[in-house]
């Protein structure tokens, strides 16, 4: 609703702003609330998390949980590990759905009906229906524990395929018309002009790939189970179990799992919320 | 990332198939399309459509630890009616996801807030309510079992300054599923409202003027213009909080589980807290019962499809599309 100009409705309109304020701040409360309480406890000594009242601010400041947290699991290897299985099956994802997504759109061939039929049927059946034959294929391969056993099966994505190809499709196709007339194979159709231009959907596409990656937990809690080969978030979960009433150090950890992602996000903000509202359909 | 999908498939096949221009390839022989779509069809067929097949295949039969398979026609099926941890189950299951879709309007009138025309700190506000929607869930159900801890969490703290002492939050049966609710709304809320915000700026500003010029009030403004128009958006997001309530894993995975202390001391709320996905990993790799928890697998599966079936029925009823 427009500014109100005239002067006799303007101290309601004041109230009505500090009302809006005063409800989106007590919300803001609520969700920034646990992680500055997480990071507060991450800083404290044990004993003062124990304590009646709590402290709000540590008496005594120690940053040793972190190191703490290094101690009790392989953190370093678990970081790797979740890292390079994130990059794997985000490189896979975005290369293998565009191209895939750009045939969908743009290209006729025999069975491609049939084909995206059946690539949309993945998406409506919820992700355990898969597990235990994947697991069993993983296992067959003797790619437990490993880190091609993490990412191989999700270096495809039914997803990604069909968010790529909507993507494709409103694109406008005189440049590549003009490209092919020029002499351009599909290929370099593809590479040299198409992709280029698709720079926001590639975007949108890597930035989910890489969120449900790095926060992925059932899959990796399966097929790996060796602690230096885990991911930080079945790590975790199995710190959880052996600290379970040490939670500065509980803290500490999830803090060290939580931030890389929450650092890309405050950069990237506004790229991750296009690519949500992206998915979400126009 | 499954749900995102699903929605989109089925809400909108008129754009993908509306645009007929002349496809540049058509000369080119299929090879090249081929090509490009060679490794997703390997990789969709090998990991997820034969393991649709197989995983129906295991649910009648009955197996050792991932050994040999011997056919057993229904008896998994009839298992599941005679296990009671299945319908507790299916009907924690049920709750977690009314809770969810019970939150979604809060979401809209956050959203609605936010959009007011000369709101300051708009981004700002989008930026900390989508916070934890990019935060790893393990790690936010961990500092969230920290919060509900009974004797020194926050919460029972915060309680404690208006006189109530509260329960054991994740401990206590008849509190651990609204306390892992809440985890839930929290961590999807930020989503909701930014599927709503970018629907609510696509209504034209006429539409609010004109409602003011013909004397309505907030609330009339509200019900009579915003909600009908983003009616698509409410639509989505209502589908895809049941998708993803019926999958519920992780947040009750880390609540109830205590993975290094010895069997017999699980949290006392796990009958009660414990998902169709949950049961579905006890079963399958906990007690290494393929059968039986593939067999979960598919009431999971029908449980999906009827109330996404159920949706696409109603949504002729109340959603509008421009």
């Amino acid at each position: 609703m427009p500014e109100v100009q005239s002067s006799s409705r303007a101290p309601r309109h004041r109230a009505r702003s500090v009302a809006v304020h005063a409800v989106l701040i007590a919300g803001s409360v609520v969700m920034l609330g646990p992680f500055l309480w997480e990071l507060v406890t991450a800083l404290k000594p044990f004993s003062e998390t124990t304590q009646l009242p709590p402290t709000l601010l540590p008496h005594h400041w120690q940053l040793s949980n972190f190191t703490t947290v290094f101690r009790s699991l392989p953190f370093g290897r678990m970081f790797l590990n979740t890292v390079l299985m994130t990059v794997g099956r985000t490189v896979c994802q975005v290369a293998f759905s565009a191209m895939a997504g750009y045939a969908f759109a743009r290209m006729r061939f025999r069975g491609s009906a049939v084909l995206f039929a059946l690539f949309l049927s993945v998406l409506m059946v919820p992700g355990l229906v898969f597990l235990i034959p994947q697991y069993l294929i993983i296992e067959q391969l003797g790619w437990l524990n490993t880190l091609q056993g993490l990412i191989v099966p999700m270096m495809c994505s039914a997803f990604g395929t069909f968010m790529m190809r909507q993507f494709f499709m409103s694109l406008p196709t005189d440049i590549e018309e003009a490209a092919r007339l020029d002499g351009a194979n599909p290929w370099q159709v593809f590479w040299r002009v198409v992709l280029p231009l698709a720079r926001p959907g590639l975007l949108a596409l890597t930035i989910l790939t890489v969120l449900s990656s790095w926060n992925d937990l059932m899959y990796p809690l399966i097929v790996n189970t060796d602690p230096q080969k885990m991911t930080l978030s079945a790590g975790l979960a199995s710190l959880q179990g052996e600290h379970f009433t040490d939670y500065s150090v509980l803290m500490a950890g999830s803090l060290m799992a939580t931030a890389p992602m929450i650092v890309i996000f405050v950069l990237l903000q506004r790229h991750f919320i296009q690519s949500i509202a992206f998915s979400g359909g126009k | 990332m499954t749900p995102f999908a699903a929605q989109r498939t089925a809400g909108q096949p008129a754009r993908a198939g509306s645009r007929r221009g002349r496809r540049p390839s058509r000369n080119h022989g299929w090879g090249w399309a081929y090509l490009m779509i060679a490794p997703t069809t390997i990789g969709l067929s090998v990991f997820y459509l034969w393991p649709i097949a197989q995983t129906l295949y295991y649910s009648f039969t009955s197996s050792g630890p991932f050994g040999g398979h011997t056919w057993t026609g229904l008896a998994n099926y009839q298992a599941l009616g005679g296990d009671p941890s299945v319908g507790q189950s299916v009907l924690n299951t049920l709750l977690y996801t009314g809770i969810q879709l019970a939150a979604i309007p809060f979401a809209l009138l956050v959203a609605a807030l936010l959009n007011q025309p000369g709101l300051r700190g708009r981004s700002v506000y989008r930026v900390i309510f989508f916070l934890p929607v990019v935060t790893m869930p393990v790690a936010v159900a961990m500092l969230w079992r920290w919060m509900y801890q009974g004797d020194y969490g926050l919460v029972n703290y915060l309680l404690s300054l208006v006189g109530i002492h509260g329960p054991h939050w994740a401990s206590d049966p008849d509190y651990a599923l609204y306390s892992v609710a809440a985890i839930g709304i929290w961590m999807s809320f930020g989503y909701n409202l930014v599927i709503f915000l970018a629907g609510l700026q696509g209504i034209p500003a006429e539409y609010y003027e004109a409602a003011r010029v013909d004397g309505a009030g907030p609330v009339r403004t509200f019900l009579r213009i915003t909600v009908p128009l983003v009616s698509p958006n409410i639509f989505f997001v209502t589908v895809l909080t049941v998708i993803n309530s019926l999958q519920m894993f992780d947040i009750a995975y880390m609540m109830m589980s205590t993975p290094g202390s010895a069997a017999g001391t699980a949290n006392p709320a796990l009958p009660r807290v414990r998902s169709i996905s949950y049961l579905f990993f006890e079963k399958a790799f906990v007690e290494h019962d393929t059968g039986f928890g593939a067999a979960v697998a598919f009431v999971l599966v029908a449980f999906v499809v009827l109330v996404t079936v159920i949706q696409f029925r109603l949504q002729k009823r109340w959603v509008h599309y421009a």
